[in-house]
């Protein structure tokens, strides 16, 4: 469905994407991680058509980006971060205009937006106008136009920025309902969010893809920070048997004041974190609290992104 | 061109529903009929120069007006974060130029028929021709059509409204003064610059009500000119990012 290849992306002399390769499959939900600056928002846009790539290439649907740009761009659905809607118009004419614009039949159109509207789930305030919307339904409208002329793949850059919970839920189960009829790619920063909605991650760190796999996949090899606080004194902690034990790779140890110790260590497997808190029982510690530090992701990230530092 | 149309349409809308577009169109009507009261119709005059001198000083109003109007077409989508919808879209830059640019043109037209009341005004009490009055108002549009394409082609480079409006201005004004400039100026170089100049060499025999072909083709020139220019920093922005 999506195939990037060796793509580099310069911005003047500052190199933004560096040989950058990917595919996705028809019916994919695929999350792109990065930090802020990692250059997710550059590939979205070589992917979409609004840049062109230094070196390199993208096709999607067979069709590619720099021989048919337009063609690429019919095929695609895009929200960016900040969702491109004008506040004069009402929910439902922003939809028809965006799908006309992006080359919808005019005989299509309005059964189209009933649709989508119903889809999007604002159908509700389809004759407001954009400016008196809150952020959460002017996201929503955001997808309404990303996906109003049936696109094969639609690309959200950020799409639960700014959203409460609630409304990160509702969004959840929106982006989900997209993978029935479109192959969705979603930018974001926050792992969290990849994590629930995606069915593959690729991380980029530093205009670099440095890995790209399933969240399980990814997470294999990567122990996850754990933190024990326990009663005893710093000073009876035996850090050198502790660190010996099998499956702890990092252990780090802190007075947490009350009598209480803190310590932290990644633990490769259930079985090294319970030999692990056994071992403190059985030198007098009580152990009070176990708890991950960090989610699985957030640890396969961490790993990630400072291994391509290093 | 369907394309272009729909573009148009919005555009035309947004200027509606925009209070900036009407204040600008209230603002310089309301300069104009003064203009109009205090200059043309000032002494006593035949009305054929009582129409010519409206043309004079209506020129002046459209040039303002066609900048003010421009001054949004990309900046504020820009500043809006709304010009990413025309550019992922599969329309062509060409169409998205085109569209606006009818747009705003349109809008201008508006203006301009909303002040026809004054010319008819010198009709009905005068005479004047038909012609005269065709010419000039063919003139005030092919005018604002061109300063239309400058306040584009500056709003497509220029960060924010307020920007475009200036460089647009002073694109105006340099263009409007080019006769100066000419005089100075010998020879074959000095006769390019003459006939450069947006106000003095072409537009006043449309303001006598005499159509003359070359100030046709120049205002269509400079129109079609500053239009591509356009098309080509909208393309440029796709290398640049």
């Amino acid at each position: 469905m999506i195939e990037a290849t060796g793509v580099s992306k310069f911005y003047g002399a500052r190199r933004a994407l560096s040989d950058v390769s990917f595919s996705i499959a028809a019916g994919e939900v695929v999350g792109f991680l990065g930090l802020n600056g990692a250059g997710k928002t550059t590939v979205l846009k070589v992917l979409c058509g609004l840049l062109v790539p230094s070196s390199g290439k993208v096709t999607v649907d067979g069709v590619d980006g720099i021989e048919a740009p337009r063609e690429l761009r019919k095929r695609i659905g895009f929200l960016p971060d900040r969702p491109p809607l004008f506040p004069e118009m009402t929910v439902r004419q922003m939809v028809a205009y965006a799908a006309r614009l992006c080359g919808l039949p005019a005989e299509r159109v309005d059964r189209r937006v009933a649709e989508v509207l119903e889809l999007c789930g604002i159908a509700e305030v389809a004759d407001d106008l954009i400016e008196w919307l809150s952020h959460g339904y002017r996201q929503r409208v955001g997808i309404a136009i990303a996906v109003a002329h049936e696109p094969k793949l639609v690309v959200l850059d950020e799409p639960i920025s700014g959203l409460d919970p609630a409304q990160i839920v509702a969004m959840r189960g929106l982006i989900r309902g997209l993978k029935e009829k479109h192959t969705v790619l979603i930018s974001s920063h926050i792992l969290s969010e990849i994590s629930h909605t995606c069915d593959r991650i690729l991380v980029l760190h530093q205009g670099r893809m440095v890995a790209q796999g399933t969240e399980a996949t990814l997470a294999s090899g990567v122990s996850p920070l754990v933190e024990i606080v326990a009663r005893g004194q710093l000073a009876d902690v035996a850090k050198a048997e502790l660190a010996h034990l099998e499956g702890v790779a990092e252990l780090e140890a802190a007075d947490a004041g009350d009598g209480l110790v803190r310590l932290r260590a990644r633990l490769a497997s259930d079985a090294a974190r319970e030999l692990f808190v056994a071992t403190l029982v059985q030198r007098g510690f009580g152990v009070r609290t176990v708890g991950d530090v960090e989610a699985g992701l957030e640890s396969v990230f961490l790993k990630l992104t400072k291994g391509a530092e290093a | 061109m369907t394309t272009a149309l729909l573009i148009a349409r919005r555009e035309l809308r947004g200027y509606f529903s925009s209070s900036s577009g009407w204040i600008i169109l209230a603002v310089l009507l309301l300069l104009d009929g003064l203009a109009f009261n205090a200059f043309a119709m000032a002494g006593e005059k035949k009305s054929f120069d009582v129409l010519q001198n409206f043309f004079y000083w209506h020129s002046g109003a459209t040039m303002v007006a066609s900048v003010f109007i421009a001054m949004r077409l990309f900046a504020e989508e820009k500043q809006l974060g709304t010009l990413v919808l025309l550019e992922a879209s599969p329309a062509r830059e060409a169409e998205v130029v085109l569209g606006k640019f009818l747009g705003a043109w349109a809008f201008l037209l508006l203006f301009l028929v909303a002040s026809l009341y004054l010319p008819i005004l010198v009709m009905v009490n005068g005479k004047v021709t038909v012609g005269h009055l065709f010419a000039g108002y063919l003139g005030l549009a092919m005018l604002g059509a061109a300063c239309i394409a400058i306040g584009a082609f500056m709003s497509s480079l220029a960060p924010n409204q307020v920007a475009a409006a200036v460089l647009a201005g002073a694109v105006v004004v340099a263009l409007v003064l080019a006769w100066l400039v000419a005089r100075n100026i010998d020879g074959v170089l000095g006769d390019v610059v003459g006939w450069l100049d947006l106000f003095d060499k072409h537009y006043r025999t449309f303001s006598r009500g005499t159509v003359k072909l070359s100030s046709v083709v120049y205002y269509g020139a400079l129109t079609y000119g500053f239009l591509l220019a356009t098309v080509a920093v909208l393309g440029a922005r796709r290398w640049r990012g």
